[in-house]
This record gives structure tokens, sequence and C-alpha cells, in this order.
């Protein structure tokens, strides 16, 4: 029996700690770091506070050309990378460290992950307790290589959907996806803040009645009002560059997780 | 990449002179595809479609044809350089693209594509540029048809080439500078997708070479073959044969693949692209992707890259900002890896050689980037005496002129040269 059809694949540890949420009435808090940053040295214990207040956490592979990504990311990979923070460190680090209890994903643009090796990739992530991947510059319609090689070890490959994806295209995209399906609530790189209208909500709704996993909400999250907003149309809420930005002038991430969402104080 | 055999090769190539590539999934054999972030998919489906009901059509064509002939001045002149022949020992021949509207084959692409933005209903274009060529081209054909322009700018090009950076501006373009990344073409890219990703369906990207993801390298490839068409058609009446090789620079790739494609079935004629191999062979200091790189994901396509063992992207160097960009377009990548194409490099310091010979021989001032299809010809001619080239002299020098004025121009000046 391959582990992608086990109850606890990796895939479906992600599934479960967002729906864990759902059942405490609240929607799962996704949180997002750039790893290493600000600094190399603090990677675990900075990825310990994150997960001790989140429900899933996506570690983010710093790469040199992050075009689907706002200022905050740009400048936390940049330095990140200028640090000689690599994906082989990152693994090696998860693998190293002691387990969190919160699923972790990796973000990465496909480029590193190509270099690594896709079936090399799905070792390694396993032995890192790694549970997913997100590749922002992976399209539903490209991905059928690293999809499979993820599926081999019960890997999620997390898809997004986006306000101007076709019901059609919407259809395939989370049929396809595992962990969740991300709902990236506006066009536009991240990091940016956006109020929650009227449209985002029921685009929201729409893809949650396409969903069979759960749905997370990303792109210009910072706020408990938002989240709030959020709460009832999706699953779950994604937060990466404004906790990039807590991360990055020394405060506490987890306290800044907590009062995102103040329903489970 | 998994190795290819002999008859993998053969029928690659025979389906790409048949034109079977793009396929349906966008790919010249292995190499292309469109990765993209999934925002970008409804803009880039539409773009496609767009392309299909327009490009190619009597009526596109024909305001298009009215537009390069009367505003862009083609068909552009195929120059005898008997000098340069008789210094060389070969016949050689220059396709003038120096001549085209805005001093370079940018114009055929930009023009077309801004046509096409038109009929497709745009508000606005964005473009990015890295000598500043595609960047006046973009500004001159958006003022053309009336559509408001936007250009992405690294900051170390704009200081590199200053002259295009006002061209721009007097064009009515926004010139906004880069100053993320590597502040050269790569970043400019970046960030006009950024733009781009805010906006899809209302904002036109005014790609200006070969790459990024489908169907760019496929558009741009159409709009440029104006230039292997004519140039073809010209050496058949003016020289009275093919040539026995044709050479241009490789930067991401258009003027080159405008050049080549038309001649890619004539078995005889060997084809040679000339890369920046600025002043070394090191990672950072040239940008040499074919000759030098490995196969990866940049910009929204499998092709050549210059990156590290962990899949990231190196930093380039070459005197000439067009061609400094770690990436190339993925037809190029097909015709390397079929063998039909050969790339080598010339370095910063034989281009320079390359715009002083070509200057006092023929009295052409040649782009930095066009230069070195001149230094690598110059080379293959040394090789192969008496033979016939043809050199796509891709766009003219002016725009050169800070960095000529610290090289060769000081060297003259201080009675050095």
């Amino acid at each position: 029996m391959s582990a992608a059809t086990r109850e606890n694949a990796p895939h479906a540890r992600i599934e479960a700690a967002i729906r864990a949420a759902g059942a405490r009435g609240v929607p799962a808090l996704v949180a997002f770091l750039t790893a290493g940053y600000p600094r190399r040295e603090r990677f675990r214990a900075d990825l310990a506070a994150v997960a001790s207040a989140a429900d899933v956490v996506e570690i983010g592979v710093p790469f040199t050309d992050p075009m689907a990504d706002g200022v905050t990311i740009q400048r936390s990979s940049r330095d990140a990378l200028a640090q000689g923070v690599t994906l082989r460190w990152i693994l090696a680090e998860l693998a190293a460290m002691p387990p969190v209890a919160a699923p972790l994903l990796l973000m990465s643009y496909l480029n590193p992950l190509h270099a690594f090796g896709y079936a090399e990739l799905a070792a390694a992530a396993e032995r890192a307790r790694i549970a997913g991947f997100i590749v922002p510059d992976l399209p539903f319609d490209e991905g059928g290589a690293l999809r499979e090689a993820l599926k081999t070890r019960g890997l999620a490959l997390v898809q997004m959907a986006t306000p101007v994806t076709t019901a059609e295209r919407l259809a395939k995209v989370c049929a396809a996806s595992r962990g969740f399906v991300y709902a990236v609530t506006m066009t536009g790189t991240t990091g940016r803040h956006v109020a929650v209208p009227d449209d985002v909500v029921a685009y929201l709704d729409r893809v949650r009645a396409a969903a069979r996993v759960p749905v997370c909400a990303g792109f210009g999250i910072r706020s408990a009002e938002q989240v709030a907003r959020l709460a009832g149309h999706v699953d779950g809420v994604i937060v990466g560059s404004a906790l990039v930005e807590v991360l990055e002038r020394g405060e506490d991430p987890a306290a800044w997780l907590r009062a995102l969402r103040p329903a489970t104080a | 990449m998994t190795a290819m055999t002999e008859q993998d090769r053969r029928q690659l190539l025979d389906a790409e002179i048949a034109g079977v590539f793009p396929d349906t999934r966008g790919r010249f054999g292995p190499f292309g595809g469109r990765y993209i972030p999934e925002t970008l998919i409804p803009a880039i489906e539409r773009l496609e479609a767009g392309l299909r009901a327009h490009l190619g059509t009597a009526d596109f064509e024909r305001e298009l044809a009215d537009e390069l002939r009367s505003w862009v001045g083609r068909p552009t002149a195929l120059t005898h350089a008997r000098r340069l022949g008789a210094r060389w020992g070969a016949e050689v021949w220059l396709k003038r693209e120096d001549l085209a509207h805005t001093g370079a084959h940018k114009i055929n692409n930009a023009i077309g594509q801004a046509l096409l933005a038109k009929r497709l209903g745009a508000r606005r274009v964005v473009a990015e540029t890295g000598a500043g060529q595609h960047g006046v081209a973009s500004a001159a054909a958006c003022a053309r048809v009336g559509l408001p322009c936007t250009v992405y700018m690294g900051a170390l090009d704009m200081e590199r080439q200053a002259p295009n950076v006002g061209r721009m501006r007097l064009l009515g373009a926004q010139v906004v500078p880069v100053t993320e990344g590597d502040r050269t073409l790569r970043a400019a890219v970046d960030e006009a997708l950024r733009d781009w990703v805010a906006d899809p369906l209302g904002t036109y990207y005014l790609l200006g070479s070969a790459i990024g993801p489908h169907p760019y390298p496929y558009l741009v490839r159409q709009l440029q073959t104006i230039i292997g068409r004519e140039a073809r058609a010209q050496m058949l009446a003016a020289a009275g044969g093919l040539p026995d090789a044709l050479i241009a620079c490789v930067g991401g790739g258009s003027n080159s693949i405008g050049l080549f494609h038309p001649f890619l079935a004539d078995a005889a004629v060997e084809i040679i692209g000339i890369e920046a191999g600025g002043h070394g062979r090191a990672l950072g200091e040239h940008s040499a992707t074919l000759a030098l790189g490995r196969p990866g994901i940049l910009q929204g396509a499998y092709s050549m890259l210059l990156q590290d063992p962990d899949g990231q992207i190196q930093e380039t160097h070459s005197i000439s900002a067009g061609l400094d960009y770690p990436g190339v377009g993925p037809e190029h990548a097909l015709l390397q890896a079929v063998g039909r194409v050969r790339y080598e490099v010339a370095s910063d310091d034989e281009a320079l050689a390359a715009v002083k010979e070509c200057c006092e021989n023929e009295g052409i001032l040649p782009a930095l980037e066009s230069a070195h299809a001149l230094a690598g010809a110059r080379r293959w001619a040394a090789a192969h005496p008496g033979k016939r080239i043809l050199i796509g002299l891709s766009g003219r020098g002016d725009k050169d002129m800070p960095t000529l004025q610290r090289t060769l121009i000081a060297d003259i000046e201080a009675g050095r040269a």
C-alpha cells in the first residue's frame, strides 16, 4: 500500500490540521516564514515559535527571482540567500531539529526543486517531515512530473486558485490539489494590504464549493478584521509578508499570530 | 533532461523545420512551456487566443506590413561589406537592422505587439528593457498606436544606456528604475511580470525577446522572422546565392531567431549564434547561457540557464546590456540540442575591437550587441577562407556612447589607438 493512500499520509496531516481548527470553530492559521530570515542561526527557534501558534507552517525556500512576491519576501529571500540558506540546508535543519506539531510545507519556486531532482527531493522531504509543497511558478498544467514524484511519498502539491480563474479550470485545480487549495484573494504580488470586498467573499465561496480539500485564503492578509471577515468562507487563512515583517522587527511571532484569531484565545 | 539519441535529434530537427513547434503545450521539443503564477493564466490564455485570432490573418498582416514599410522603414538594406571582407579574406554581407526605425530590430516586434495589444483592448502596455532598445521601440510603438506605456529598466542599465532613457521619456513612456535583484534585464523582467500580475486583463505585457512563457517565444519569433525572410531573398538577388555561414548575436535571442529561422531548412548554411563571453568563463563573468549553462526554469520557460548547483540564477556580465541575461529563448535551446545551430562566445574586448573595425572600414557604428556577431564572424572567416558570410547587424551603436567614450574613444583621444 502506498503512503499516498494511508490516512496518515503527509498530505492528509495538513488537511486534518486545518479541519481541526474548523472543528474548534475558527479558521486555521497557515503561517509563512522565509527560511533563515532574519537570521540563519535562529531558524529552528523561529520555526518552533511560529509553529506553536499556527496550525500549518509554510517554509519559504529563498530564490533569486521571486517573481510572484512583493517587496517584503523579495527582501527576505535575498537576505537569506546572502546568509547561505539553500534547500539542502533547510532539509538538513528540519531533519535534525525536534519535530514540531504543525504540519510543514515548503514554498519554493520551481528551479531550486528542479536542480535538486524531483525524486531525490521527495525522499529528502519525507525524511525532513515535510508534508507538502507550494510552487508559485508551477501552474497546474505544468505540474505533472513534480506531482507524480511527490505522490509516491504521499506529499501534497498545493494548487492555487485566483479570482480570475475560470470555472472550468477551477474544477481541475481543485481536483488536483492536496493538503489545501491556496485561494489567492487578489491579483498581484504578495504583501499588500487589502480589504475584503463582497466579490472576494463570493469567489471564496465558489472555490470552497469546488474543492474537496480545505480552502485557505492568502495574499495581503495581515489583520484580525480580515481574518474575522473571511471566517465562514474559508477553512484557513495564510499570513506571509506581515509575519515576515514581525520577525524582521524582532517581535514575538507567536503572540502576533494568536492576536489574529482572538476567538481561540 | 535525458540524453538525446542521434535519431531523437534528427526527428526533433525535422519537426522544427516542418514548423511543428511550439506544439500544443507551448514546447520546442523539451524546452519552453508556461511556468507562470496561476494569476497570469487567464491573461496568457487570452493573449494566445488573440494571437490565433489576429496573427496571420489578412487584415492584421496588411496593417502590420503597412507599418513596417511606411513607419519602420522596411525592408532594411543588405550591405556588401567589401572592406571587412578584404581584411578577413571572405565575402561579407550585413543585414542592416541598425537602419530600422529607432535603431534596432526590436521595433519589428514592438510595433507588431502594440498593434495586437490595441486589437485585444488593452488599456496600457508594460515592457522591460535591457539595453533600452526594446524600451525605446515599445515607447515609440505605443505612441504610434496611442497606448500608455510603462517601461521597467534595471538601475544599472539606466546608467549604462542613459541616452535611451531620455528617448523613452521623450516618446511619452514612464520609465521605472528597478533597484531590486541584479538591476539589469532579468530584474526588469521580474518587475514587469509583477506589474502584469497586478492587472492581468487590462495590461498588455510587451515582452521584448523570444523568451518567457508560451506564446511569447513564438509570437516574438513570428514578428522577427521578417529579418531572415528579407535577408534570404536579398542574398539570392544581390549575392547570387545563400551564405555559407549565418551569424548573429544571442542574448534572449530575438534578432538571431528572426534571422536564423527562415534558413533552418537550408542544410548547407552553417548557423552560428554568438553569446557574450564577458571577461571570463567563471559564473558571473559572462552571459554565455547556451555555451556554458544548464537546463532549468526561469521567467516562464524551461530553457538553458546560468545557475549555481542549487538552482539559484547567477548574475551575468557583458559590456553589452542587451546580452546581459542569464536565460535564453527556448527555441535556441532546441536548436542547440539538435545540433542545427552552434553557439560560441565573443569577449568584451573582441566586441570592442569589432566595433572599431566596423566603424573604420565600413562607416557603420554597430551596437555592442551586434559587434559580438562581427567578432564571431571574423573568427569563422579566419578558419574558412574565401567563404560567404551573412551577419545580422541587429542595431546601431549610438546608445553605447557612454561605454564607448570610456573605452575606444578615450583610447583615440589619448593617442593609444
